[in-house]
């Protein structure tokens, strides 16, 4: 099943936005990262920062840590995996959600 | 590490039993030798009660940069100590007032203002008194002598409207007051006794050659003139007479003609003097009284009289070891020096003129750049016995540890001082040198220390810098430094990796060169043809800002967005919860009644915490993303602009209110300010600077704690640079003085320019030039004398900056594409839930988790 979440205008390429969404009766904040380049193109982690206790992962510069895609928190640099979620420099994870667009929406997959 | 002063006061504490017990250490003398006694003694554990009395009115100073004084520094910028601290020593120092008579029975000194001092031990400091030769008319008034600060202002106002100014000696304190008198604005004559030039130090040729230099920055040399009579001159106050019949006439007379031990106290008591003078010491230091030692320029040892700074610090500690357990032995020093004389670069090792009966010389004489250099060596050609180097001291450091540490010579040794061919260079393996060998002889630290302090964990030149003092004092050493941390370094295995990041092979230098040469205005295309992968919070940042010092786009162009940290991304700062700050500029502090009111409006109406800031202006916090764009509709309404308090760029220029209103300004500095600040306003570099500008030597503007600092002087306006506050404070140092504003500006913009293109990633000014390995003169020559024909090129480069200028606010809260990001989510109106605020003196604050879980639970219930 997928849930339109919005249209792939509303992304920022090689960048991140942020989307509010409720999953399984819960609201939840999520981080959408736009590489148009990539097989996968969208990807999506939780917003909140875990070792920087904010709801900030959206706004992080992205790139790549030898094979891994990662996003930096914009707080105090830890970088997280886009695909597993899980943080390279500390014993932290963030939830990882599965996306995809279809046609001009970003859906969320469930 | 605790400093040694803190054990000090914990055994001066736990043995409180002893105090009534405390030696009783008098020091007659504040000159540098004697206050560097008083410090290495009251740093030591040896429990005494310190007096020191100094003749001058003022505390020890700095003597040997005392020509400085006219080229922009106070004489407060020389002090080396101060009254207070004293005090926070312990010590009870009394000045202006001169021992008399030393009672060595009753053991106690009188002085001329009748003070009595009872000592255990006595050590005495007096130093030199300048030589006046016995020239008839020597004590008519314009005739001075060259010595103290005193001595200073003595000479200042004397040349005050006057035209021409003679020394008396061509020696090393004459050719050092002779740049006094020239700083003066005077016509500058030297003259001297003997056919040469700084006779001590150098060959004839060494000589001659010295003075074709002086002689080409308008210093007038005359040798071989016996003066016989001052009288009073017919244009001008004073004329000498010389025994060849020639005269000379001029404003005022100034002798340094050599100094003399200042020894009447010690042959009043009947301590042993030596045959010309200088009181008598042993390897202890030790008078021929047993409680009395004598240390400095006032002491012989053999038939040695060390007048320079190092060798008196060494008998200093020396005298103060002979009161504790440790006993160290002066038994002579090395009298090698090399120096700046008038810009002239002079070096002599050992024996210079090559006097030894076995001394063989090599000589290069280059007339055309002004060089010359003399080897002399042992006749089987194995070793260093000494050097003559003028115009050009780069293999002094070499040579020196050549000769210091009995090393020997390479195959033909003349190598040592050719101009450099291809692969012809012998240079020294630093490999060879022994760990006694002393890299810097201003900190005393040698070899080992450095080796030790590799060992400790120091990994550049600059952790070595500051845990071993080597090369911050006169920084003559400081590429021989850096020879020795890169072997032993590289002899530890320990790899200096200058790549930026794994996507780039480079340093951030040559990405800069590399950005500037192919014009590549995209990072897509520059990781492609120069890195690999996609890129990393290190490497994307600083190509923006490369890109931004370089072309200066639109921080939110498409391509550049993703590449910015979230500051610049959102043009404010984050903070801790999410939110952001918002800082309008505020030039030089200045702002407009209603701009306040305007600010207070703002912070009112969107519920913002308001702070000023150490940079006079105001900082607004815990803005919602979503409302930067209308917060800054209404600032840009009311005349600001954006701060660029996000950015690593300018932040501001802080100013004193001026002579506009301020009884003491000489300049406007607020005036200088405000067009200094919108100059550089935006400027993308390295890191962070600020700038301040003070409208006299008061300092208001605290300018000398910035990136750059100006402050105003009755002729212009002195540029100081790379200082810093924060975590690693750094003086800034003086760069050029009394500059008009244009010179001003055109320096700024070179050394600016000059930073943002070679500089590491957040290397601030004052880091980066602590790696600079010429230092200021370096840096100085660049700027100033455009040694790397950059000058016009970096000034090209600033002038487009500044006049590609945007307020980058303004420019994005017309243009929708920007403000698409300014949303909390793209899908929702909402904001986020986790940020909370509880009020403190009655305005906001993130609230935290426990207000935060008792506010939730409020709301539920």
């Amino acid at each position: 099943m997928t849930t339109a979440i919005c249209s792939v205008d509303a992304l920022a390429k090689n960048s991140g936005v942020c989307a509010l969404l409720t999953i399984n009766g819960q609201q939840q904040q999520v981080a959408i990262y736009y590489l148009p380049d990539t097989e996968q193109k969208v990807f999506a982690l939780g917003n909140w920062d875990p070792l920087g206790q904010a709801n900030v992962m959206s706004r992080g510069i992205l790139g790549n840590v030898g094979d891994e895609l990662v996003v930096a928190s914009p707080l105090y640099k830890q970088h997280f995996s886009l695909i597993s979620g899980k943080c390279l420099e500390d014993d932290v994870s963030v939830p990882v959600f599965s996306i995809a667009i279809e046609g001009q929406n970003v859906v969320l997959v469930s | 590490m605790l400093p040694p002063i803190f054990f000090r006061r914990l055994i001066a504490k736990s043995e409180s039993q002893k105090i009534m017990n405390k030696l009783n250490v008098v020091v007659v003398g504040n000159g540098m030798v004697g206050h560097h006694y008083v410090e290495t003694l009251a740093n030591s554990n040896v429990d005494a009660k310190i007096t020191v009395i100094g003749g001058e009115t003022r505390p020890a100073y700095d003597r040997v940069h005392l020509s400085e004084v006219f080229d922009g520094k106070e004489p407060s910028d020389l002090a080396m100590t101060s009254r207070e601290h004293y005090i926070e020593l312990g010590v009870d120092a009394h000045f202006g007032d001169f021992v008399e008579t030393i009672d060595r029975v009753a053991k106690k000194v009188i002085t001329q203002g009748g003070q009595e001092f009872s000592y255990d031990k006595l050590v005495l400091a007096t130093g030199s008194y300048p030589f006046i030769p016995p020239v008839a008319g020597h004590d008519q008034a314009h005739c001075l002598a060259y010595r103290t600060i005193d001595d200073l202002a003595e000479i200042k106002a004397s040349a005050k409207g006057k035209k021409i100014g003679v020394v008396v000696g061509g020696g090393l304190l004459g050719l050092e007051c002779a740049n006094a008198v020239k700083n003066l604005g005077l016509e500058a004559h030297v003259v001297e006794f003997a056919p040469g030039l700084m006779g001590v130090q150098l060959d004839d040729g060494g000589s001659a050659m010295l003075r074709r230099k002086i002689e080409a920055l308008g210093v007038k040399v005359h040798t071989s003139k016996a003066t016989q009579l001052i009288s009073k001159g017919s244009g001008h106050r004073l004329k000498m007479e010389f025994a060849d019949d020639t005269e000379l006439e001029t404003d005022m007379i100034v002798f340094s003609a050599g100094i003399r031990p200042y020894d009447q106290l010690a042959r009043d008591a009947d301590l042993k003097v030596g045959e010309r003078g200088g009181i008598e010491i042993d390897y202890q230091c030790k008078t021929s009284d047993e409680n009395i030692f004598a240390i400095g320029e006032c002491a012989v040892l053999g038939k040695f009289i060390y007048g320079l700074v190092a060798p008196g610090y060494r008998m200093a500690e020396a005298a103060v070891s002979q009161l504790t357990e440790e006993k160290k032995s002066f038994t002579g020093a090395d009298m090698s020096t090399k120096l700046k004389l008038l810009g002239v670069d002079v070096g002599s090792i050992g024996d210079s003129k090559g006097i030894a009966e076995n001394s063989r010389a090599f000589v290069f004489s280059d007339e055309r750049d002004d060089v010359y250099k003399r080897l002399n060596v042992s006749a089987d050609g194995k070793k260093v016995l000494g050097a003559t180097l003028v115009g050009d001291c780069d293999d002094y450091d070499t040579i020196l540890q050549y000769y210091l540490n009995d090393i020997d010579l390479p195959d033909n040794p003349e190598n040592l001082i050719l101009p450099a061919v291809e692969g012809g260079l012998p240079s020294l393996g630093v490999d060879a040198l022994p760990m006694t060998a002393s890299i810097c002889s201003c900190h005393n630290v040698s070899k080992g220390d450095i080796v030790e302090a590799i060992e400790g964990g120091c990994k550049t030149v600059a952790d070595v810098k500051g845990c071993t003092s080597a090369a911050t004092g006169c920084g003559g050493c400081a590429a021989l430094l850096k020879n020795v941390v890169d072997f032993e370094l590289s002899a530890r295995g320990i790899e200096v990796n200058t790549d930026l990041c794994e996507h780039f092979k480079h340093t951030r230098k040559e990405l800069f060169t590399i950005v500037q040469s192919t014009q590549i205005k995209t990072f897509g295309e520059l990781i492609d043809k120069h890195g690999d992968g996609r890129g990393c919070d290190i490497c994307k940042p600083t190509v923006a800002s490369i890109m931004a010092s370089l072309w200066n786009e639109h921080v939110l162009e498409a391509d550049l967005l993703p590449l910015q940290d979230t500051n610049d991304t959102f043009m404010a700062n984050m903070q801790k919860d999410g939110t952001y700050s918002v800082v309008p500029r505020v030039p030089a502090g200045e702002i407009l009644p209603n701009q306040l009111i305007a600010l207070g409006e703002v912070a009112n109406q969107y519920g913002l915490y308001s702070k000023i800031t150490g940079g006079q202006r105001v900082d607004l916090f815990g803005a919602k993303m979503s409302d930067l764009p209308a917060i800054w509709s209404t600032l840009i309404d009311a005349g600001f602009e954006t701060g660029h308090a996000y950015a690593k760029s300018l932040r501001t220029v802080k100013s004193c209110v001026g002579s506009t209103w301020c009884r003491y300004g000489v300049q406007d500095s607020v005036g200088q300010a405000i067009d200094i600040e919108n100059r550089y306003k935006g400027l993308r570099s390295p890191h962070k600077f600020k700038m301040g500008v003070s409208g006299c030597t008061r300092e208001c503007a605290e300018a000398q704690s910035k990136d750059v600092g100006i402050i105003a002087t009755e002729n212009g306006w002195n540029l100081y640079v790379c200082g810093n506050g924060g975590m690693k404070p750094r003086h800034a140092d003086l760069f050029a003085t009394d500059l008009d504003t244009a010179t001003l500006i055109k320096y700024i913009d070179r050394f600016l320019m000059f930073y943002v293109r070679t500089a590491d990633r957040l290397q601030r000014t004052s880091t980066w030039f602590e790696s600079l390995e010429g230092g200021l003169p370096y840096l100085q020559d660049v700027i100033i004398s455009d040694s790397l024909g950059i000058a016009a090129e970096l000034e090209a480069q600033m002038t487009h900056v500044v006049e590609t200028y945007q307020c980058e606010w303004k420019t994005a809260i017309n243009d929708q594409e920007k403000l698409k990001r300014f949303k909390q989510f793209v899908n929702s109106e909402e904001q986020d839930s986790n940020v909370v605020f509880v009020e403190e003196r009655g305005q906001v604050r993130p609230a935290n988790q426990v207000e935060k879980k008792r506010l939730a639970l409020k709301a539920v219930s």
